[in-house]
């Protein structure tokens, strides 16, 4: 790209007197942006290259180098901020959609931050997890709602196909394309050592990862990249993506350069060309042909597997997952408008979309208003960044989260948003071999499982102060939170009180 | 009542209802298998030695087999602020039942009981007419006509609706409520009373406990931490939480349970206080598989937090602590009566011998029924 006007964001500093010119640096970066010049045998730096991944910085053996943000400026603007000019020149260079990667950067209103939980107090004890039981098992699916004696006093009742997660957490739907296949493994062995479920993303199973079904959703999206019968009944369930928190409205998005020989085979399409799936379905233009895919794909697998829509969550949210919980879905996912991505055009994640607390707890009280919240599971997703996080949404009323920002972190993403060039240093996502490599599955499948046994025994931390020891006692008890900061009509979408009511 | 609480009004904004008021308590319950009519002394005295889990800011009492006289009859007894409240219900319960009997129910003047309302109760049986054009069973229908009278009008509060059995409560110490109502000209095969510890200002006749629906009388020990779940989710089937305590809510759940989805008590128990998964892995097949099914269909009304409960019911009574057991309750036997109660010296009181006492697991339901063939 040819960034005419644009000085470069951050600058790479390198400390003289540490660097023993090892050239590790200018072998690792993929970017190319450490150089030796060989005429002046001078190691310099061509940061206009610099992501700011910081992989030279982790991997230079003197510790020789730190990346800073440049202090070349524009006269200051409140309005036309250095961002905002930036992109009208680069825009202006090309003609193109602005694309970005990850999650939106602008300052939004976070509203996990904007509340707080309870504890106990004299009235009733808090419950000691480490030497109490205190449970996290969730099931997810639909509930049978009636229940019969047999006349040998055995229970019988209808029952649905229930996912069973040990802990509230799963890994969210990240395409295998997007990321890397050591990315994939390292999520699956993670998931079947916790016990919990990770999400093929639209990009198709590799043959490798068959194996790990029993902990695998697969999805299905309106590309159908990958979908075939053996694929949708390799998972533990089937997830239907019917939109993506970061870019409601629009398919996914995946570069030609991304695309390889096992991309191209695990997805079905031709190597080299970009994966652009369509924005709609084009067999769902409307609430009644959903539920024809639900039992489409219910019918494929024998009714064995539940089936997931996930929707993004934009204005009517409320009104759409209540169609969905009619349709058939046992579970709906909501992906908040924070929620990261590999690529998206930026004004489409910056601008479309609601955050995720406002969707979930709208749509939680509407399906019990209509009395029906038992009829499906309920995931939260799009931005969910720590353990806090996860138990106030389970106390808004989801029963378990999507994750995916922080296990790319977990396994060494460092948030540089430049997933869409696939030069991912870190080995993420990328589909360069030698890139690939340097991401070690067994590592990162530890360093995952880490993540999320820390977030449960947080959990498990917070809900036995609350003096709750089962986490279905958690799930929507609102008087749990408190807002702080908060307007009466935000408290009234979240359907909580100020803090000191 | 204490000092501390002479001459504070009761504001409105902060009755039962409009403000959760989370409770301390005592609570009581005696049973005779054999249908043996006790006095409701027992229960008084019983009561009296717990005094100071109770704070005088609500007692009550609730009677199985104490209207022999009108075994058929559902006995409404209800609190009216003033006559114009009285009127309307009576106007109200007159188009919908055949009233056999009707006063006021006599009361005595008691040190300590003040701000009493107008305490009246009505015999009767639901108008034939009505039962045959109505779309809902008999129990459905009185259900919701208590629900009516307590939310629409205004004045007027139905505190106890079930047949061949009534409820007898109000703000005062306990054992001054039962000297009140008069308690020891009634008798009946089973008692259940409670002590109120309220954490905030002077409560509300309303908000005493027994709570009662039916048949179904629930006194409760505790502060549940899962009071919104389960609120949130027994609200989506018509009920709705109007009182904000944690007995109003297990009440509920009991009923929804037992009554419109037919599980036996114990299964009831299990819903409410479940076997850990750790235990449940443990278990037998067709053990697991009953309580993993009842785990999962119901997770929504598992109650947690500290709570021992007793559930009245006609011919019937249960006792249940939560799961780990976080307050004190006591069972205990003697001939064809079984106690249960917050402390020991409460059944000692009343039995000073018991055959057998214990203290049940939490979780683990003392269910004790009469035997065949003796009446309700």
């Amino acid at each position: 790209m040819n960034e005419t006007y644009i000085m470069p964001d951050y600058e790479i500093v390198r400390n003289a007197e540490r660097c023993v010119r090892c050239m590790a640096c200018v072998r690792l970066c993929a970017n190319g942006a450490h150089i030796f010049d060989e005429k002046r045998g001078v190691l310099t730096a061509d940061d206009s290259k610099c992501v700011n991944c910081h992989y030279c910085v982790a991997n230079c053996p003197t510790k020789a180098i730190k990346i800073v943000r440049s202090d070349h400026c524009f006269k200051p603007s409140a309005n036309y901020t250095e961002d905002v000019i930036k992109d009208i020149y680069r825009q202006a260079d090309t003609g193109g959609v602005l694309l970005s990667s990850m999650g939106t950067t602008k300052s939004y209103p976070v509203y996990w931050d904007k509340m707080l939980v309870n504890a106990s107090q004299v009235t009733n004890p808090p419950i000691d997890p480490l030497r109490e039981p205190m449970e996290i098992r969730t099931f997810l699916g639909k509930k049978p709602e009636t229940v019969k004696y047999r006349a040998d006093g055995r229970l019988e009742a209808e029952t649905h196909p229930n996912l069973m997660l040990k802990t509230p957490i799963m890994f969210s739907a990240m395409s295998y394309g997007s990321i890397s296949k050591n990315a994939h493994i390292a999520l699956a062995r993670a998931a079947e050592e916790l016990g919990t479920f990770y999400n093929t993303g639209e990009g198709g199973l590799h043959e490798d990862l068959y194996q790990y079904g029993a902990n695998t959703i697969v999805q299905v999206a309106s590309g159908r990249f990958g979908v075939h019968p053996a694929y949708l009944n390799a998972g533990a369930a089937i997830e239907i993506k019917m939109g993506q928190g970061a870019k409601p409205g629009i398919g996914g998005h995946l570069p030609g350069s991304k695309i390889g020989e096992d991309v191209s085979r695990t997805r079905m399409i031709p190597k080299g060309t970009d994966a652009i799936s369509p924005a709609p379905h084009h067999d769902i233009y409307s609430i009644e042909d959903l539920r024809q895919l639900v039992f489409g794909l219910k019918e494929a697998t024998d009714y064995k597997k539940p089936v997931i829509v996930k929707i993004a969550a934009v204005h009517n949210i409320a009104a759409i997952a209540s169609g969905i919980a009619r349709s058939g879905a046992d579970i709906i996912a909501i992906d908040g408008f924070r929620g990261g991505t590999g690529a998206a055009p930026t004004r489409i994640r910056d601008n479309v979309g609601i955050p995720i607390e406002l969707a979930l707890a709208a749509v939680d009280t509407r399906l019990r208003d209509e009395g029906i919240r038992g009829r499906v599971g309920l995931v939260a997703g799009g931005s969910v960044r720590s353990s806090a996080d996860v138990v106030k949404a389970i106390a808004l009323g989801a029963d378990a989260v999507y994750i995916a920002t922080p296990a790319l972190l977990a396994m060494g993403c460092h948030l540089c948003r430049s997933c869409h060039g696939g030069k991912c240093n870190w080995g993420i996502a990328t589909q360069s071999p030698e890139l690939v490599a340097r991401l070690d599955p067994d590592v990162a499948r530890e360093r995952l499982v880490n993540l999320v046994t820390a977030w449960s025994r947080e959990i498990m931390e917070m809900m036995g102060g609350m003096g709750i020891n089962s986490i279905e006692a958690l799930r929507g008890n609102r008087l749990m939170l408190r807002g702080i900061g908060l307007t009466q009509k935000e408290l009234d979408v979240l359907g909580i009180r100020h803090a000191g009511e | 009542m204490d000092e501390e609480y002479d001459n504070v009004p009761v504001r409105d904004e902060l009755r039962e209802g409009n403000v959760r008021i989370p409770s301390g308590c005592a609570v009581f319950g005696c049973l005779s298998r054999s249908g043996r009519r006790m006095s409701a002394s027992g229960a008084v005295d019983a009561m009296t030695y717990m005094h100071d889990r109770s704070n005088g800011l609500g007692g009550g009492f609730a009677g199985y087999g104490i209207y022999p006289d009108f075994p058929d009859c559902y006995a409404f007894h209800v609190f009216y602020d003033n006559e114009h409240a009285r009127e309307e219900t009576e106007s109200f319960l007159k188009a919908r039942f055949d009233i056999s009997g009707m006063e006021r129910i006599p009361t005595r003047k008691v040190y300590g009981i003040r701000g009493a309302p107008l305490v009246w109760r009505y015999f009767g049986v639901l108008r034939p007419e009505i039962a045959a054009h109505t779309p809902l069973d008999e129990e459905e229908y009185v259900c919701r006509s208590v629900i009516h009278i307590n939310t629409k009008i205004k004045g007027a509060y139905v505190f106890s609706s079930g047949k061949n059995m009534g409820v007898f409560k109000g703000v005062g110490y306990p054992e001054d409520v039962g000297e009140y109502y008069r308690l020891g000209d009634y008798s009946g095969y089973c008692w259940t009373a409670h002590g109120r510890y309220p954490t905030n200002t002077p409560g509300w006749w309303g908000g005493a406990h027994p709570f009662n629906i039916l048949n179904y009388t629930v006194v409760h020990n505790g502060e549940i931490s899962s009071y919104d779940a389960n609120r949130r989710f027994i609200e989506m089937y018509g009920y709705k939480c109007t009182l904000q305590t944690d007995t109003e809510v297990i009440t509920y759940i009991i009923d929804y349970l037992h009554r419109r989805r037919g599980l036996t008590l114990p299964d009831v128990a299990k819903v409410i206080a479940p076997p850990f998964w750790s235990q449940i892995e443990r278990m037998e097949t067709s053990e697991r598989e009953r309580y993993t099914l009842l785990r999962n269909m119901y997770a929504s009304l598992l109650v947690t937090g500290p709570f021992s409960i007793i559930l009245g019911y006609s011919g019937g009574m249960m006792a249940l602590n939560d799961r780990l057991k976080l307050r004190g309750m006591v069972a205990a036997e003697k001939n064809d009566v079984t106690y249960v109660a917050s402390e020991e010296c409460a059944v000692r009181a009343v039995c000073p011998e018991p055959d057998r006492i214990w203290y049940p697991a939490g979780g683990e339901p003392v269910i004790v029924e009469l035997t065949e063939g003796n009446g309700k």
